[in-house]
């Protein structure tokens, strides 16, 4: 892991009075997925524009492939881009916007034919190269923008929210075929989104960003079921969160005194508590399983009555009123049967059971 | 509009409409009609079919001198008219300029000046200068007059595309001068054809400022102007007019055209 394709090194921008990324450091891995994702306005797609050359570093450098980059253009960087709008060319068709950037490539026309037949076949458009950029879907311009990035072979492929414009469906089935395309082709991606659960489903490592500067960098699995911080978890998914004081710590186990909950067991946990300190407990709202008879006295158990609830079709959603507390827990529960009415009435008592390997305590200052 | 109305019974905008028309190309078509005319006094009524106006019309060499003073100034002001009009509006949509508003200002202030000022000021400038008047000085005007022109033309189709075509480009390996040729310029091109038709056609006729500013060589509309004098040489300008009109109304046809295929080609970069 000692020879990363990007590396931010103390990365700043600014603009004007605004700094948009602040003094960034982390690095990218050859072959990897990697996301970018944040807020609108947390410096996500300005750290993307200037790995791309289209924003210069006011501080700091970026290396892609061990080179420094500060000093060489967008056009002469080994890097290629996907657009938020895909930025067809309007006035080519298919075939001369994939072979747009190829023209100092050196291949022969024929060479250069057969490259954008492979193109459009990995892109699964064959046979549309002579249609014009208005005779495409957003799927497909989404697809040839792909083509035209990849065809130049570059070492990191860059994508700037390039989902964010087409309908659920279509997004859907796009996150998967670019995923495939990725560990087809092992090319390095770069990925800007603003839409976590897009964000969970493509990559390899995720980047929390936030006010232009990165929170976290892990795994999907890891932020979602041991983020680093309050913030991560607050921002990954939903979560509740309930304050508490650590009554015990050792390696294997965790005890934390709660207003809400009670005494609270934590076992397989990361982190680093110590008796005395303040801290908080956060449950996801699909690993609290409600009981709608009383279970009796147990760890990991707590009773409350039943508040407003939200049906989504493959889940429910429904907000448990506990008496120590003041803002309701919310609860997922997946319909697993297609009559789930006991859900749906309010004011009844319900008891509430969480594993203990399923919490996450987190610092609270 | 409506359509169960037969035709002989128009509603009241179609009868507007009529006059309208009517009004507008009555007279101009009174000068084809009148070129092919007999009689070289321009009166009703026609005294019968010749070609002799055109005939004359091309065996005229002040005429056609004219209109080749008016065709070389007029190109020549349309290209590099477009060219500078090209450029500031290149700056003006994709830079951040120092000043921006008030240069802006400056360059578009010959277009509310009233010419016969602008004339004065320019015979003056010129005269102080010790530069002798010629096609040069007329042409030098007609740019000052037209490159405003050429830019609210030329702006008004840069600030319609997007710059992220031009990112792209660079992205794909174009340095900044084959992305302005490989991009920018095949989607600028019907903006930059009407800013050459327009500043074509306003060099062409402009009477004011060549009046003051030439000297021995006079454009067309100063020929024309002079010939009015003289009722013999009058018939062949008719003929040149009618000419001009056929020609004019080809050529806007033909700007019309790449036009619309512009405009179709801009609302096929939308996603």
């Amino acid at each position: 892991m000692s020879d990363p394709i990007i590396s931010f090194q103390a990365v700043s921008k600014r603009f004007g009075q605004v700094t948009a990324v602040d003094n960034t450091s982390f690095d990218i891995q050859r072959g990897e997925f990697f996301s970018l994702l944040g807020p609108s306005g947390c410096g996500k797609t300005t750290l993307l524009r200037m790995v791309a050359g289209f924003e210069v570093p006011s501080a700091g450098e970026i290396m892609i492939d061990g080179q420094p980059m500060s000093a060489t253009p967008p056009n002469h960087r080994p890097v290629n881009m996907v657009f938020q709008n895909y930025a067809i060319f309007p006035h080519l068709n298919v075939r001369n916007n994939i072979a747009f950037g190829m023209r100092k490539a050196g291949l022969t026309r024929a060479e250069l034919d057969k490259r954008i037949d492979e193109a459009l076949e990995l892109i699964k458009l064959p046979g549309y190269g002579s249609r014009g950029a208005d005779e495409l879907s957003g799927g497909q311009r989404q697809r040839v923008a792909l083509a035209r990035a990849l065809i130049k072979q570059p070492k990191v492929l860059l994508l700037d929210e390039p989902l964010g414009a087409l309908d659920k469906k279509l997004r859907e089935q796009m996150q998967i075929e670019l995923r495939q395309l990725q560990q087809q082709i092992g090319i390095t991606f770069l990925f800007v989104t603003h839409d976590q659960e897009e964000a969970l489903t493509l990559s390899d490592r995720i980047a929390v960003m936030s006010e232009g500067a990165v929170m976290e960098i892990a795994s999907p699995g890891q932020l979602y079921e041991s983020p680093g911080s309050p913030f991560v978890a607050d921002f990954i998914g939903s979560m509740n969160f309930f304050e508490g004081e650590i009554l015990s710590s050792t390696d294997s186990a965790i005890t934390v005194q709660t207003s809400a909950l009670g005494t609270v067991n934590v076992t397989d946990s990361d982190a680093q508590m110590t008796a005395g300190q303040k801290a908080w407990v956060a449950i996801r709202p699909e690993k609290m399983q409600p009981v709608f008879s009383d279970p009796g006295e147990r760890a990991n158990t707590t009773s409350g009555t039943m508040g407003p609830s939200a049906y989504l079709g493959d889940r429910s959603h429904f907000y448990v009123h506990l008496p120590q507390r003041e803002d309701p827990v919310l609860v997922a529960l997946q319909n697993l049967e297609r009559s789930m009415a006991q859900l749906h009435k309010p004011n009844q008592p319900v008891w509430l059971q969480w594993a203990s390997d399923a919490v996450v305590v987190l610092p609270r200052d | 509009m409506n359509a169960n109305r037969p035709w002989w019974r128009p509603d009241g905008f179609a009868v507007y409409a009529v006059i309208y028309l009517t009004f507008i190309y009555l007279p101009v078509l009174f000068l084809p009609l009148f070129s092919f005319n007999k009689s070289k006094y321009i009166a009703f009524p026609l005294k019968g079919f010749t070609l002799q106006w055109y005939e004359k019309m091309i065996n005229t060499p002040d005429l056609l001198e004219a209109l080749m003073n008016s065709v070389k100034v007029g190109v020549a002001v349309a290209v590099l008219s477009t060219m500078f009009g090209l450029l500031a509006a290149k700056a003006v949509t994709r830079y951040r300029i120092p000043g921006q508003g008030p240069v802006m200002g400056f360059i578009m202030v010959p277009l509310v000046i009233p010419g016969i000022i602008l004339a004065i000021a320019l015979l003056i400038l010129i005269t102080q200068l010790d530069i002798p008047l010629s096609l040069w000085t007329v042409g030098f005007a007609h740019m000052l007059l037209c490159t405003p022109f050429a830019m609210l033309v030329l702006i008004s189709r840069m600030e319609g595309f997007d710059k992220s075509l031009e990112e792209a480009a660079l992205d794909l390996g174009e340095s900044a001068w084959m992305t302005f040729w490989r991009v920018t310029f095949p989607i600028v091109l019907p903006g930059i054809i009407a800013s050459l038709l327009l500043t074509f056609t306003i060099s062409f006729d402009e009477f004011v400022l060549a009046f003051f500013l030439t000297s021995t060589d006079p454009t067309l509309p100063i020929y024309i102007w002079s010939s009015l004098r003289f009722p013999t040489k009058i018939p062949p300008v008719l003929a040149l007019g009618a000419t001009i009109f056929v020609l004019s109304f080809v050529v806007v046809s033909f700007a019309e055209w790449i036009r619309r295929r512009g405009v179709k080609l801009e609302s096929s970069s939308g996603i």
